[in-house]
């Protein structure tokens, strides 16, 4: 208990729309210790990002609802937290790093300007310091000549600058934890290596806690300690690494390792796609979500949720079945 | 510097050959008196064979001109220098009689669905223009039969056929795609980056349809992608890009268990596993910098200024595309 930096327990977001309620975020709970890179998976529209913007409070409320739950970092509730207390913490302790450098960077200021913006609100420091350490950061992600580039505006870098800089500006306050949301979705596999390898470095380095969203398996399998997998607002599974790559307990993982190619070993077969599609978040959810494609499906799974069953040190899987047989607990 | 040195042929197993395809875009200035200042050299001198029923994978990182060989190769951009052939049709020098056999024979899948299909018309009017297009069917009732017969081989029910594209799901509009590009009964169809835009599990589901429709149809494709595990999956033979040329090509198993030239190994080695145990164990080369500008690309082999292995000629010499076995050729000095 005492390990934890952040302890999320019951989470559920809806959002009102005009076609009806969406439910993003059904009642999830998880944590995360100190100096731990856990990994977030699951398909567009599964809740990941949802998710943290919830933690974060940036959802606009309306049309979200927080419809209940806590977040607790170092054990204050976020959601209690004062607006002004939660705009100091943003950007100080939790920091963020979205998936699309060039729309959350603002094109008509120099990346330096953006970068010291962040210590000059959360550290109040004098304009000289800011520059120095505004370089210093420059350095620390790898981009060459900082002091130059320090001029520069968002389109003068490419893709990978880009998100080393937003890297850089999150890392400003040196947080304690970092939300990484698909940074490196948008780039090539060799700037990809680079990111990955950046944020493992510094994360030694200062002793931070990760939170890396993807849908990459293999990225997964790169950076984190513990995954959690989401499908349609759940966690549905949340193992340590290993474990989801050797003894997946959950249909859903099963099915979407399976459908991976893979790029170290020869052809064997067709892949396994998964029939059908993720359900409509706009229908209030019965029973598990992953009944309509699953192959393992009883009728118990189409009307009751099954509660995540401990499978060992750390691995819980929400499902009836005993994937190994195939036969319900 | 074709891959295989013989000239044009009229070999019935070759269906698309281009030599030395070179695709320069002019950057110009001035508002009213228009000059000249420089060109984008995005495809310059690409060599390739593609066999009838195979699938040759193009890959490379994003800006290396993967897209435009691809749409060059079909006309849509017109090539600055070399030799396009599909099915014996000569691309560069076909009128427009000439042109729109071309289009019918040959037609494309596109990265986006979201984009590439009108948002104004109806799933029927999108599939059935290229039937329109190509005066393949006169009738009313013929038509609608094979937009019918379409929908149906790409899964889709064919109760949908008044909808929009706004209604659909980003792999059911791709789908939609597929049926657009099989109208025309192609022989070849060049799929560029058709699964990017998709979620895991569907990707599986359209990667499968496009292999059942090869094996229904003896269909011929270009599958430009950088996602170098599913084009292990799917391609015969894959060609690796960098920078405008081709540096590297081979049989799938070749190229991946037995990658020559060091921009292949980076690209390959740069590839996450997913293993953990396995991704472990593996030593990576990673790559400093970014891809050069295509403006002006650096001289002798374009790869030397990131190469790990550069050694001072590879600055000044081009490097001669060269054949190490059967079916194996790489442009690299060290090899």
């Amino acid at each position: 208990m005492a390990n934890h930096i952040l302890e999320v327990r019951d989470l559920s977001t809806r959002f009102h729309i005009a076609e009806g309620t969406v439910y993003a975020v059904n009642g999830i709970s998880f944590h995360l210790d100190h100096g731990e890179t856990i990994a977030v998976v699951g398909e567009s529209g599964c809740g990941k990002s949802v998710t943290m913007l919830s933690i974060l409070r940036l959802l606009p409320i309306p049309p979200a609802e927080i419809v209940r739950g806590q977040a607790l970092f170092l054990g204050r509730d976020l959601f209690d937290l004062s607006e002004r207390e939660m705009e100091n913490l943003r950007g100080r302790d939790i920091a963020m790093v979205f998936q699309d450098p060039m729309t959350s960077l603002n094109p008509v200021l120099t990346i330096g300007r953006q970068i010291g913006e962040t210590l000059r609100i959360h550290m109040g420091l004098e304009k000289e310091v800011i520059r120095e350490r505004t370089i210093k950061l420059l350095e620390q992600v790898g981009i060459p000549d900082p002091i130059q580039r320090l001029n520069d505006y968002p389109h003068q870098f490419s893709g990978g600058q880009r998100q080393r800089a937003m890297i850089a500006m999150a890392l400003a306050c040196q947080p304690s934890i970092l939300i990484a949301d698909e940074p490196t979705t948008a780039l090539d596999v060799t700037i990809q290596a680079q990111i990955v390898e950046l944020v493992q470095r510094l994360r030694e380095q200062m002793n931070m806690a990760v939170i890396w969203i993807t849908h990459d398996f293999g990225v997964v399998a790169e950076i984190a300690e513990r995954v959690l997998v989401m499908y349609a607002g759940y966690i549905v599974e949340s193992a340590p690494v290993d474990k989801v790559y050797e003894n997946p307990r959950h249909p859903y993982t099963m099915a979407l390792l399976a459908a991976l190619p893979r790029v170290d070993r020869r052809r064997s077969a067709r892949l396994r796609s998964i029939p059908g599609a993720p359900p409509n978040l706009l229908v209030e959810p019965t029973g598990c979500p992953f009944a309509v494609r699953c192959e393992l499906v009883t009728e118990r799974c189409r009307v009751e949720m099954p509660p995540l069953i401990l499978h060992g040190p750390n691995h819980q899987a929400a499902c009836w079945i005993d994937v190994s047989t195939g036969i319900p607990f | 510097m074709t891959v295989l040195q013989s000239s044009h042929s009229q070999d019935q197993q070759i269906l698309v050959q281009v030599s030395n395809m070179k695709k320069h875009f002019s950057i110009s200035k001035g508002l009213i008196i228009e000059r000249k200042v420089g060109s984008v050299k995005a495809v310059d001198g690409v060599s390739f064979l593609i066999q009838r029923g195979e699938t040759l994978g193009l890959v490379g990182e994003s800006g290396c001109g993967k897209t435009t060989v691809g749409r060059t190769l079909l006309g849509l951009y017109p090539a600055t220098e070399g030799e396009i052939y599909i099915d014996n049709h000569n691309v560069r020098q076909a009128r427009r009689d000439e042109m729109l056999t071309i289009r019918r024979k040959a037609q494309m899948i596109f990265q986006d669905p979201y984009a590439s299909l009108n948002p104004r018309w109806t799933v029927n009017s999108i599939i059935s223009e290229p039937l329109r297009v190509h005066k393949i069917f006169t009738s009313n009732k013929e038509k609608s039969e094979r937009v019918q017969e379409l929908l149906n081989l790409v899964s889709l029910s064919p109760r949908l056929v008044n909808r929009f594209p706004h209604e659909f799901s980003g792999g059911q509009r791709q789908r939609i795609g597929i049926a657009r590009a099989l109208a025309s009964n192609p022989a070849f169809i060049v799929c560029d980056e058709p699964i990017s835009a998709l979620d895991v599990s569907i990707q599986a589901q359209v990667v499968n349809l496009l292999e059942d429709l090869q094996d229904q149809f003896n269909l011929t494709y270009l599958f430009i992608a950088h996602d170098l595990s599913m084009v292990r999956h799917i391609c015969d033979r894959v060609a690796v890009m960098y920078l405008g040329v081709i540096v590297e090509s081979a049989e799938r198993n070749e190229l991946y268990e037995n990658p020559l030239h060091p921009y292949t190994q980076a690209l390959l080695s740069a590839v996450p596993i997913p293993d953990p145990k396995k991704g472990r164990a593996r030593s990576r080369i990673v790559l400093t910098g970014d891809v050069p500008s295509p403006i002006n690309p650096p001289s002798g082999c374009r790869f030397h200024p990131r190469c790990p292995i550069a050694k001072d000629h590879c600055s000044i010499d081009v490097p001669e595309w060269r054949q190490i076995t059967d079916d194996h050729w790489v442009a690299c000095h060290e090899v």
